[in-house]
């Protein structure tokens, strides 16, 4: 027998209690898993957007369109390299369940805007011939097992096609990879100029431009000279950071930050009082047993080590386990059929995770630790 | 002989004290007083009690519930420390130690063995033995060693996976006898070791004791009520109202 043996011996005593507050961390560390990963689904747009990149929308909301003769207009704005249109499209694929987000957009203008988007120069160039074209995010292309030369039908629900009906069909010519592992590779996107032609309303509107900027330190005064410019124009403009317009959209749901924070406040300290709860209970059921170590020579401070490491054993077994089967679980992709693109276990949050776990070990064994650590040998004896 | 003697308390223990070889006396307490403070009551529970234990003896503690037969056993153990006095043990002041190294002490010099056995009952027996010996800078084979060398003193190495629970009582006594003695302490004492079991296991334990003192020389202090336990012991003392009052020798 080990230290390490002693200190497991004392979960074979109430062993369906043990499994209970065993199976409660698990469950908070695999609530844990599923909650960082979506908090980080929302930050995403916000995490990788480009520093020198800016966004310009409809000074009153993201859904009210720009005419396509501002590009020109912001190009020529002080310190704006390039700006390419893009639109929400909105159409659905099979099922309305099958959320891809789809854009229109300039494919050249797009890529070098973007260049975290990686596309062979050969399907490029095959997007660049083909107006019915279209290129797809690797990770859509795995999950409905589109291949290139497949052509894929999209439901308008707002764009329908000049030709009638709301089908329009696209020729998928390249797939997409993502530079970073929280690059977005689950978009769908198509020629603006074959857009532009076939949509039955909005000639000459597009959704918002993407512009980007010579230098990032003076990302508030171009803002400020391309508002300025079209103040009085019918469609005054609205330019942000690409980082603050993606923080704007993920608030429209709420601020998921402090939402998670508080959901994961609440299960942990729940879950805080459940295992000190169960070490407080098995210290006093075994007062007498405590007697005895300290009777036979166990200091005071090994008594304190030995409680607080059943506690740090358990909540290290449990949680451990948990944020396994959660990295496990989470690793699977996105559970909304689309709506998270990005759906991961964040590194960071794992270090979290594990800083978590052994928080709760050692808050959790702390009180009782301390009160074995004080309990007087003949009193424990005495107490059997 | 019992011998009437009313300041035998200080006679009993000092009995032959001066010309006592300083080797053959094991223990040395000196006007011990304990006092415990039952709410706003103050309890005196030893009054000046003088002891002289002597290397190899087999001491029975005998007297009434509350005499301080057992607070004598704890502060000879190191569990407890007097009020006023002091207590020598093997040439050391352990009234003087530190809570850390009092316990140190325990582990190296003494054995305890309780009226209910207080085996750790997830604990195999062989495990319950070994306990102490985790204390001990032992490696695994030779805490194996001795854990088996207990048990076979003990006659229990057949028993030595069994849980407390599928033991007699008897045998969970002798599992107790065998952690006490599996780090060849100095002094090993004994807190009613029979009063939970039917005479004739408890005659099996004493007569385990006896041998551990007469054929291992290991020196016992033994509190029990049963004078029939204390006729196995070389020396009786009586204790009453916290002083030592008679000395017999068995």
């Amino acid at each position: 027998m080990t230290r390490l043996g002693l200190m497991a011996s004392a979960f074979r005593r109430h062993r369906l209690r043990l499994l209970l507050t065993a199976m409660s961390i698990v469950v908070a560390f695999l609530l844990f898993s599923y909650l960082v990963a979506i908090r980080k689904a929302f930050q995403m747009g916000v995490d990788v957007a480009g520093a020198d990149r800016m966004m310009v929308r409809h000074s009153v909301s993201i859904i009210q369109s720009l005419p396509t003769s501002y590009e020109a207009e912001i190009e020529r704005v002080p310190g704006v390299v390039d700006a390419t249109p893009l639109s929400w499209f909105g159409g659905i694929y099979q099922d309305p369940k099958n959320f891809i987000a789809q854009f229109p957009v300039k494919p050249e203008e797009y890529l070098a805007m973007y260049p975290e988007f990686r596309l062979s120069p050969e399907q490029k160039a095959a997007w660049l011939r083909t107006r019915t074209g279209a290129i797809v995010g690797r990770t859509i292309a795995d999950k409905y097992h589109w291949k290139i030369g497949d052509r894929i039908p999209i439901q308008a629900t707002v764009w329908r096609p000049k030709g009638g009906g709301a089908t329009w069909e696209f020729e998928l010519v390249g797939i997409y990879d993502g530079a970073e592992k929280e690059t977005d590779t689950t978009q769908f996107l198509f020629r603006q100029d074959f857009f532009e032609e076939n949509k039955q309303f909005g000639q000459g509107r597009i959704g918002w431009y993407a512009i980007r900027i010579k230098d990032p330190a003076r990302a508030a005064e171009v803002a400020k000279a391309i508002d300025q410019q079209f103040v009085n124009s019918p469609a005054a403009t609205k330019t942000e950071t690409e980082g603050a317009m993606a923080q704007s959209f993920a608030d429209q749901v709420g601020n998921i930050g402090a939402i998670v924070t508080a959901i994961l406040g609440a299960v942990f300290f729940i879950i805080l009082v459940v295992v000190g709860n169960t070490m407080a209970q098995g210290v006093r059921e075994r007062t007498q047993e405590i007697g005895v170590l300290k009777a036979v020579g166990f200091t005071n401070g090994e008594v304190l080590a030995l409680v607080l490491g059943e506690s740090m054993l358990l909540a290290g077994v449990a949680g451990g386990f948990g944020l396994a089967v959660g990295w496990l679980l989470v690793s699977q992709g996105d559970p909304t059929n689309g709506f998270l693109p990005i759906f991961f276990f964040p590194p960071e949050d794992l270090v979290l995770g594990i800083a978590l776990v052994l928080g709760l070990g050692l808050f959790s064994g702390l009180l009782p630790a301390l009160q074995a650590m004080r309990l007087r040998t003949v009193d424990a004896l005495r107490r059997g | 002989m019992m011998q009437p003697v009313s300041s035998l308390s200080r006679s009993a223990g000092t009995a032959g004290l001066a010309e006592a070889d300083a080797s053959s006396t094991l223990a040395r307490l000196r006007g011990v007083e304990k006092q415990f403070r039952r709410g706003a009551e103050a309890v005196q529970v030893l009054r000046g009690l003088d002891l002289d234990l002597r290397r190899g003896e087999f001491l029975a503690l005998m007297g009434p519930s509350g005499s301080g037969k057992s607070t004598l056993l704890n502060l000879l153990a190191g569990l407890d420390r007097p009020s006023a006095g002091s207590v020598e043990v093997a040439g050391q002041r352990i009234d003087q130690l530190s809570a850390g190294a009092l316990a140190r002490w325990r582990a190296r010099h003494v054995g305890l063995i309780f009226q209910f056995y207080n085996l750790l009952p997830v604990l195999s027996a062989a495990k319950n033995v070994e306990l102490p010996l985790l204390l001990a800078p032992l490696s695994r084979a030779q805490r194996k060693a001795q854990v088996a060398t207990a048990m076979a003193l003990v006659e229990l190495e057949h028993r030595a996976k069994h849980l407390p629970r599928q033991l007699s009582g008897g045998e969970q006594q002798r599992v107790g006898i065998a952690r006490a003695i599996v780090t060849d302490p100095t002094l090993i004492l004994a807190d009613e070791p029979t009063g939970d079991l039917d005479r004739k296991t408890g005659d099996g334990i004493l007569d385990l004791m006896q041998a551990l003192n007469a054929e291992h020389g290991k020196t016992i202090v033994m509190v029990t009520h049963d004078p029939h336990a204390a006729a196995r012991a070389t020396r009786i003392l009586h204790m009453v109202d916290g002083q030592l009052s008679t000395e017999m020798d068995a």
